[in-house]
């Protein structure tokens, strides 16, 4: 537990970091929000009434730290829908409406709303959304403004348009166009230039920078008029007084419609999922390792989106974009949100009629090349690596949602990727015998250090992923957590996904988090529940899990050569008394040295036969000695006592080592010879390090902790504690 | 306050498992030092009587004490009338086992009995012809009057039967953690919430701990486990993860259509049982 800081002095240490970082996100937040408000077909100025009123609201009442908040990208192809069926006047009632809902969420605690996603269904989802931005923009950046009644017939005008550019003759249309073409340009190799001062600021400001000057060059300069087309040209840009004193029209007469009330669901579940994963996002970028309250952030996120609605606003939702520049900037609370918004008021104020002179297509560049971030082909190529079938899933959301909404969109994902499952796994009773069981058990292990460990059941997929996050979210990040999905029988890419988010955050704050029990998952069909096993895995030649990689490069930090195949050749261990009752099957994943000396391997093993069989696996270390040395077994707890009985070992006592006797069984025949092996400093030995079992043939020795299959961590403590014992033994 | 197991009960079907669920009846008779009911649902007939007798052979000279009982009727009704009339208070039935899985439920039949009897019932889900050793016993620490009664019975079993490990497993449910988690501050609240839970809970189990007589005791290494999760359920997960032999759980109490719709405590392990059960009224 940390010691509580002076916060107001750590607050105003803070506050120049923050005011500059607020004013390096205001940068990128007036230029952004002009062209989402316009590409959401409301008046440009409500874009920034909503960063505004969000930055305000949310930093005072929020409940996360380094977030930035605004109109966001996502929400841009449903506020489209919405003003268009309802019109602008209805369409502020509805986002009143949906902030109201998003409050509700918060009390309800529905937080883990965006966790019951297929994380595929949500890319395929986005990636309609930056189509849907694209291919509307498209046009207006390359000046030829065209309205049709599909989204998709602008995707495929794409190519007339260009043709259309090639052949503009009005000199108005052909400057519009080469700006936009020209900001597109900065918009794209702006992060491949790497110079300090040229990155001091944001691409799209440099954009509305330098197409200010130049319409200023146009005026004062050349003393001619502004070359670019006046429809091209921003426009309807009111100045403070007139946002203040001429609020819109908020008109509740399409409440009783049914129209009326789809719009408001789809703005709250867009506006939440956005939110919610924006937060996810962010979290991991925060230097002081904070977690966020997403309940409460919602509650302010709604109330902030309810402000928004009667001022003229749009919903205010967490971005991811801004947030991150707000972290590389140095934000380090919430007080860069605030300030953010007060740069951008004192933009309105100053500038508003600057902002007139700015052109559309520059504006609309940026949006295109964000359209273009969010379905980017890098994007396919990702999800094709992680299995075909995420592809299918990813594909037919974005289609569904292109040809008819965002809501049926996402549900068509969340049904394929059901269904998919379903195929996979051959089974629809699997999912619906166990979806309501609580399949996840969580328990702090008392022996050998405070490690979580938790066991998930059945299957494990977005559908009750909650359930383990619920008690992943119960442990603090400097702890050690090791989840085993040995009894699962299905594990889907949501969850590995999101439990790769834990491990990435858990590393950070020095924690450790490791997956265990998938390395019999997928190929391996001797298994009874052998199925497939879906990693987000890059290279999938080899087709290692995540733990098996791990162990390779540890293979190679401790220059040990590694073999992850099923090895059958396990006569070197039949002579240990450990193994007299029960049947080796194989093993796997061994880590040698040079010459073999040092063996360490997960191995499968069985008790008992048919149907009392009983298969175990779990990780052992065998050490090669140079010379003989007394058969014996040191164990705690006596519980293998009674098998070693049958070979006739006993209890042997060490003299003069009370508490040694008192803590270890030490079990052999030859009794004599074993109290002069145990030398004091061997007894020293055992009694100051972690406890192992340890068992000697004469010639090698066995040494195990647990019986399950080790986390990498431990893996290390036992090749350490291995190669300590066999020097304390040899010399 | 210790009720020794004096008459063992099993139901006989002539199925395919007939002789592994009798050799483990009669070797637990024998362990106990109990008579054995072979109770058949159906006539009587010398061929059966011949088919039982050959199996029980090889006990009788170990002192095997049995009884055969045949009675018509429903399967249910007659074993719970025969259990009341011979004053049986261990009955013993097995589970059976989902198809291509390693999963074992209990019938319908099974389930009936096991809310309606009123003595322990110990549910066996691989019955085997060769004894299986038992090593490890998982028993519930939950905070009811009948745990006291349950955790002594563990205790007797265990000594009896051999095994040197039981595990006490008090589990915690959610709703006794009143602190949500929400960020930081919440969670290191949290936190300390559960450690003052668990040793509050250890405490507890320590008391009964202390009222057990040291003879079963001995030779037994004892551990305690909290566990925060849903009741019934969670320590069902934890005997098969920590791969007890043996499950030792309170019988429940009176349940209601509804308890049995939304499953809670020992009915989660009756429809997945995750070893061994015996159910301790």
């Amino acid at each position: 537990m940390s010691p509580k800081k002076n916060n107001i002095k750590q607050f105003l240490i803070g506050l120049p970091k923050n005011i500059f970082s607020g004013f390096v996100v205001s940068l990128i937040a007036l230029p952004l929000g002009l062209g989402l408000a316009m590409a959401s077909d409301a008046p440009p100025i409500a874009g920034i009434i909503t960063a505004i009123v969000g930055g305000i609201l949310v930093s005072i009442l929020g409940g996360s730290h380094v977030t930035i908040t605004g109109p966001g990208n996502g929400l841009v192809g449903v506020l489209l829908v919405v003003i268009t069926t309802l019109g602008i006047n209805d369409a502020y009632a509805a986002i009143i409406f949906s902030g109201g809902l998003l409050v509700l969420l918060g009390f309800l605690r529905m937080g883990k709303l965006a966790d019951f996603f297929p994380s595929s269904a949500i890319q395929g989802m986005l990636a309609a959304i930056g189509l849907i931005i694209l291919g509307k923009q498209f046009h207006i950046m390359l000046a030829n403004k065209i309205n049709r009644p599909q989204i998709i017939d602008y995707l495929l005008e794409i190519p007339y348009t260009i043709n259309e550019v090639l052949h503009f003759r009005e000199v108005g249309l052909i400057y519009a166009a080469a700006i936009g073409v020209l900001s597109f340009l900065i918009m794209v190799f702006y992060p491949k230039l790497r110079n300090k001062y040229l990155q001091m600021i944001p691409a799209p400001m440099w954009i509305v920078i330098l197409s200010i000057g130049f319409s200023y060059y146009f005026e004062f300069v050349a003393q001619q008029p502004n070359p670019i087309d006046p429809i091209y040209m921003l426009s309807g840009i009111p100045d403070m007084n007139e946002i203040v004193s001429k609020l819109p029209r908020i008109s509740f007469v399409k409440i009783g419609q049914a129209n009326f009330w789809t719009s408001v669901i789809a703005l709250t579940l867009i506006a939440s999922i956005e939110s919610l994963l924006s937060i996810k996002a962010v979290d991991k970028l925060d230097p002081e390792k904070r977690r966020s309250n997403v309940n409460k952030d919602l509650k302010a996120l709604g109330l902030a989106t309810i402000g928004s609605g009667f001022v003229g606003g749009l919903n205010v939702v967490t971005v991811i974009a801004r947030s991150s520049v707000n972290v590389n900037n140095g934000g380090s609370n919430r007080s860069s949100n605030f300030f953010h918004a007060i740069f951008l008021v004192l933009f309105i104020v100053l500038f508003s009629t600057q902002l007139a002179r700015i052109p559309l297509p520059a504006l609309m560049a940026i949006l295109v090349f964000t359209g273009y971030k969010l379905a980017s082909p890098d994007i396919v190529k990702k999800i094709f690596s992680i299995g075909k079938e995420q592809l299918i899933i990813f594909f037919v959301t974005l289609i569904a949602t292109l040809k008819i909404g965002l809501i049926t969109g996402i549900s068509v994902g969340v049904i394929t990727t059901f269904i998919i499952h379903i195929i996979i796994n051959k089974s629809f009773g699997l999912f619906v015998r166990n979806l309501l069981k609580p399949n996840v058990l969580m328990y702090k292990e008392k022996e050998n250090g405070d490690n979580y460990y938790v066991s998930v059941k059945h299957f494990c997929s977005f559908l009750n992923f909650y359930k383990l996050k619920q008690k992943l979210d119960a442990v603090s990040e400097e702890n050690d957590v090791i989840v085993d999905f040995s009894l699962c029988e299905f594990v889907d890419h949501t969850v590995m996904e999101n439990l790769n988010n834990y491990q990435q955050l858990f590393a950070k704050r020095g924690g450790n988090f490791e997956v265990i029990g998938l390395d019999m998952h997928g190929t391996d069909s001797e298994h009874p529940f052998a199925l497939r096993r879906i990693l987000p895995i890059p290279n999938l030649l080899t087709n290692l899990t995540k733990r098996q990689t791990t162990i390779e490069t540890l293979a190679k930090d401790f220059s040990l050569s590694y073999d992850a195949t099923h090895d059958k050749n396990v006569s070197f261990l039949e002579s240990f008394i450990f193994f007299k009752t029960k049947q080796i099957d194989h093993i796997y994943n061994r880590l040698s040295d040079k010459d073999e000396s040092l063996n360490l391997f997960d191995i499968e093993f069985s008790e008992g036969e048919f149907i009392a069989k009983e298969v175990v696996r779990t990780t052992m270390l065998h050490i090669k000695l140079e010379h003989e040395i007394a058969t014996f077994t040191l164990d705690r707890e006596g519980f293998l006592e009674r098998i070693y009985a049958f070979a006739g070992f006993k209890d042997i006592p060490i003299q003069n080592h009370s508490d040694f006797s008192k803590r270890f069984y030490l079990l052999g025949e030859d009794a004599d010879a074993i109290k002069k092996f145990f030398t004091d400093e061997l007894v020293h030995f055992f009694e100051s390090n972690p406890y192992y079992h340890v068992e000697s043939n004469g010639s090698c020795l066995l040494v195990f902790g647990k019986e399950r299959l080790a986390s990498v961590k431990e893996i290390k403590g036992l090749l350490d504690f291995g190669k300590r014992l066999k020097v304390a033994i040899t010399r | 306050m210790l009720k020794p197991f004096k008459h063992i009960g099993i139901g006989v079907a002539f199925s395919p498992n007939l002789k592994a669920n009798i050799y483990e009846a009669t070797r637990l008779s024998l362990f106990f030092e109990s008579k054995l009911y072979l109770i058949h649902v159906g006539e009587r007939s010398q061929e059966k009587e011949e088919t039982l007798k050959t199996i029980l052979a090889p006990f009788v000279k170990n002192n095997l004490n049995y009884e055969l009982v045949f009675q018509t009727g429903k399967p249910v009704d007659v074993i719970l009338s025969a259990t009341e009339k011979h004053q049986i208070d261990l009955l013993i039935l097995g589970a059976v086992q989902r198809e291509n899985f390693l999963k074992y439920y209990l019938g319908s039949i099974a389930r009936k009995i096991t809310r309606n009897a009123k003595c322990a019932i110990l549910l066996l889900i691989k019955p085997s012809v060769e004894r299986i050793q038992c090593e490890h016993v998982v028993v519930n620490g939950l905070k009811d009057p009948k745990t006291k009664q349950t955790i002594t019975a563990a205790f007797y079993v265990s000594k009896q039967l051999g095994a040197n490990r039981i595990t006490i497993v008090e589990e915690i449910g959610q709703e006794e953690l009143t602190v949500k988690i929400d960020d930081d501050k919440s969670l290191r609240k949290a936190t300390i919430a559960k450690e003052r839970l668990s040793l509050r809970e250890d405490s507890r189990v320590k008391s009964i701990l202390d009222g057990i007589p040291t003879t079963y005791k001995n030779n037994i290494t004892i551990k305690t486990q909290p566990i925060f999760g849903k009741r019934g359920y969670s320590i069902g997960h934890y005997a098969q993860v920590a791969r007890a032999d043996l499950l030792v759980m309170n019988a429940p109490n009176k349940m209601s259509f509804l308890d049995r719709l939304f499953p809670h405590d020992i009915e989660h392990i009756l429809t997945e049982l995750p070893t061994d059960v015996l159910i301790i009224q």
